[in-house]
């Protein structure tokens, strides 16, 4: 499974580029996610009297919030779909353009 | 009666997987329904449909790559279908609906938990999995660790993972089809194992994709419609489904908060962890991204998978919603005032209740389908750790041709089809609750720190694999014998050793724990600092794909 090291990708301005700005909007990403759902589950867990309180007629502030939690996992992915399509691959085309 | 609600609590939960949720023990047989001649019709139309999509793909399956990985040919759109299809079975179609019908609120704490999943695999591993992988996840872990351990753990892992989940598929597959079409328990686990070889075993990876896709398509049709018509009873208002809801509810205001099912705040959370990281470490679902050509096929992928399985959570929650006063107070679905069937029927009696005979045949026959498409991913992926991981290179040490691989591994698919038929069998009568739970936890706990401390840190080496992937597996999996849903519930103690229903809490952190301490043990041996060494080759294949398995020829 040995790969050689591609000589100059490392140092390479797009690559330094693209491992930045991936991987800050991948952890950026990671944690918003990790914080909406797990607070969530703690307002579950810790006070479930809060979650049954009548927001809208008789419907609980939990339906709203738990619509929330998949409607924001969705838009987060798609979030990063975007900014994948457009900043990544350009990046990821132009070095391995540079490659001999 | 009581012994047909028995079962149905049983199967209830062994769908659901909820190890909170095993209530009542799967005793004697279910009683068997009416023949339902819509069903039949329509799932006959199914088998042979994807029994021609398996000629077709048979013959397309030539290389290794088409076996394995549908020769990388998946566009993202088709392989997110698929993957979505992995997560609508059964159990979350028919289970989650019967859990929002019995539970209310807490029926959204299942379906959320699945979906979360999604979006961290989306950040952290997606694009780096297609980059570094070519058949397997371990793949990407031997990429710089050594084989021989790394794939041994790796093949052990999937296998256990695959099989729990297996049996869970295999004996609500059972108990379900002799309920909707009024076939023996035997016989059904029979047609689905035989089913599934034939698909596996000659159709590979590109069968086992379009049954899935097309069980998809079915299902989120057939529950749109069953939604469509259900909310079309209430004028279009949620409030009026849910003040129907409260007043038709022996639990009256109670469903419309949390409680109802999960009441340990731990119990919870352990049980959250397990649901959300559980999905990045399922070896039938990480396989599904060597089927696509590139990263941005892979994303596409994911993006699809979390939009449908979303939808497809909220429509399952609205089922479950509009049965509690369309099925629960309508003497046609009820026995002894009880659903008749058991909740997990609510979705089918609701789709009779708003659509007739014709909507009730086609979601039974799409409920059989799912099963068979799910089980046909699953065996898929336990043949490759068989082939692929164990034959061809730890115990050949990769000393073979493509060609054996593929040989070995249509005969693994047999094996494992015969196994599940057997596991299916053996375990009618046991009440299997744990078992998805227990696959998510072990994937939580084994399979996602090896995988995500091999891309991340560079530091990982080969002992702290072991070390770590081993003591997650094996502490996933003692928790679970030791909670109550397994040391009560099954071996008829009196407490149990451990109180939660979920191990992920407590195995996960080991699992990272151990690939940490048996990483830094190691750090000084010569192979660990040529592992360091490696890191560097595939972190720059993870980020741009330079070199990876398959872009290269399309």
């Amino acid at each position: 499974m040995d790969q050689l090291v591609m000589p100059g990708v490392r140092d390479n301005p797009d690559f330094v580029e693209l491992e930045r700005t991936r991987g800050r909007l991948g952890w950026t990403l990671t944690a918003i996610m990790l914080v909406i759902y797990f607070g969530f589950i703690f307002l579950v867990a810790f006070a479930p009297g809060l979650m049954a309180t009548p927001v809208f007629g008789i419907m609980t502030l939990g339906f709203p919030l738990g619509l929330f939690v998949i409607l924001s996992a969705i838009a987060l992915t798609g979030f990063y779909v975007v900014r994948a399509n457009s900043a990544f691959d350009r990046l990821t085309a132009r070095i391995a353009g540079a490659q001999p | 009666m009581m012994r047909r609600l028995g079962v149905f609590l049983g199967l209830a939960a062994s769908l659901m997987a909820a190890p909170a949720l095993a209530a009542g023990l799967a005793e004697g047989a279910v009683q068997q329904q009416a023949v339902s001649p819509v069903a039949i019709a329509m799932f006959a139309g199914f088998v042979l449909l994807t029994l021609g999509i398996t000629y077709w793909a048979a013959k397309r399956t030539r290389t290794a790559s088409d076996f394995y990985a549908a020769g990388g040919n998946i566009t993202g759109f088709q392989n997110g279908v698929a993957i979505a299809g992995d997560y609508m079975s059964a159990a979350s179609f028919l289970g989650i609906s019967a859990l929002v019908y019995t539970s209310g609120f807490d029926g959204l704490l299942y379906s959320i938990g699945f979906l979360v999943g999604w979006p961290i695999i989306m950040f952290l591993m997606a694009e780096r999995l297609r980059n570094l992988g070519k058949y397997s996840f371990s793949d990407v872990a031997a990429y710089r660790l050594q084989a021989g351990p790394v794939r041994s753990f790796a093949a052990v892992s999937s296998l256990v993972v695959v099989s729990f989940y297996m049996i869970a598929q295999m004996v609500g597959a059972g108990q379900l089809i002799q309920l909707l079409f009024g076939l023996q328990y035997a016989y059904a686990v029979v047609i689905v194992g035989v089913l599934m070889i034939l698909y596996v075993t000659f159709g590979g990876m590109i069968a086992t994709t379009w049954v899935q896709i097309i069980k998809a398509g079915l299902l989120l049709l057939g529950a749109t419609f069953t939604v469509v018509l259900a909310l079309a009873h209430f004028g279009f208002s949620l409030n009026a489904m849910f003040e129907a809801a409260v007043h038709a509810s022996p639990k009256k205001l109670a469903i419309m908060g949390p409680g109802l099912q999960y009441k340990n705040p731990i119990s919870i959370i352990s049980l959250g962890i397990a649901l959300m990281f559980g999905t990045a470490g399922l070896p039938h679902i990480l396989m599904r991204f060597f089927t696509v050509r590139d990263a941005k096929e892979a994303r596409k992928s994911v993006l699809w998978a979390t939009s449908l399985v979303g939808y497809f959570y909220i429509l399952t929650f609205i089922i479950g919603f509009a049965g509690i006063s369309m099925v629960g107070q309508n003497p046609e679905y009820l026995l002894n005032g009880t659903v008749r069937g058991g909740s997990n029927m609510v979705a089918i009696h609701l789709a009779n209740a708003v659509g007739g005979n014709a909507l009730e045949g086609f979601l039974s026959a799409v409920a059989f389908a799912t099963i068979l498409a799910v089980v046909s991913g699953l065996t898929l992926a336990g043949a490759t750790a068989v082939s692929h991981d164990l034959y061809a290179n730890v115990f050949m040490r990769g000393k073979t041709t493509e060609g054996r691989e593929v040989v070995v591994s249509r005969f693994a698919s047999i094996g494992l089809g015969i196994l599940a038929i057997v596991l299916g069998l053996v375990f009618e009568k046991l009440n299997v609750a744990y078992m998805v739970g227990l696959a998510f936890a072990v994937a939580a706990s084994a399979n996602f720190p090896v995988l995500l401390l091999n891309m991340y840190w560079k530091r990982f080496n080969t002992t702290g694999a072991v070390l770590g992937g081993w003591l997650g597996l094996i502490s996933a999996v003692a928790l679970t014998i030791l909670s109550p849903g397994i040391w009560v519930k099954v071996m008829g103690h009196h407490a149990a050793i451990f109180p939660y229903d979920s191990p992920a809490l407590f195995s996960m952190p080991l699992g990272f724990l151990g690939g940490w301490l048996g990483s830094l043990l190691a750090s000084g041996a010569t192979s660990s600092r040529v592992e360091e060494g490696r890191f560097e080759a595939l972190y720059i294949r993870s980020q741009t794909g330079i070199g990876a398995e398959g872009a290269a020829t399309h």
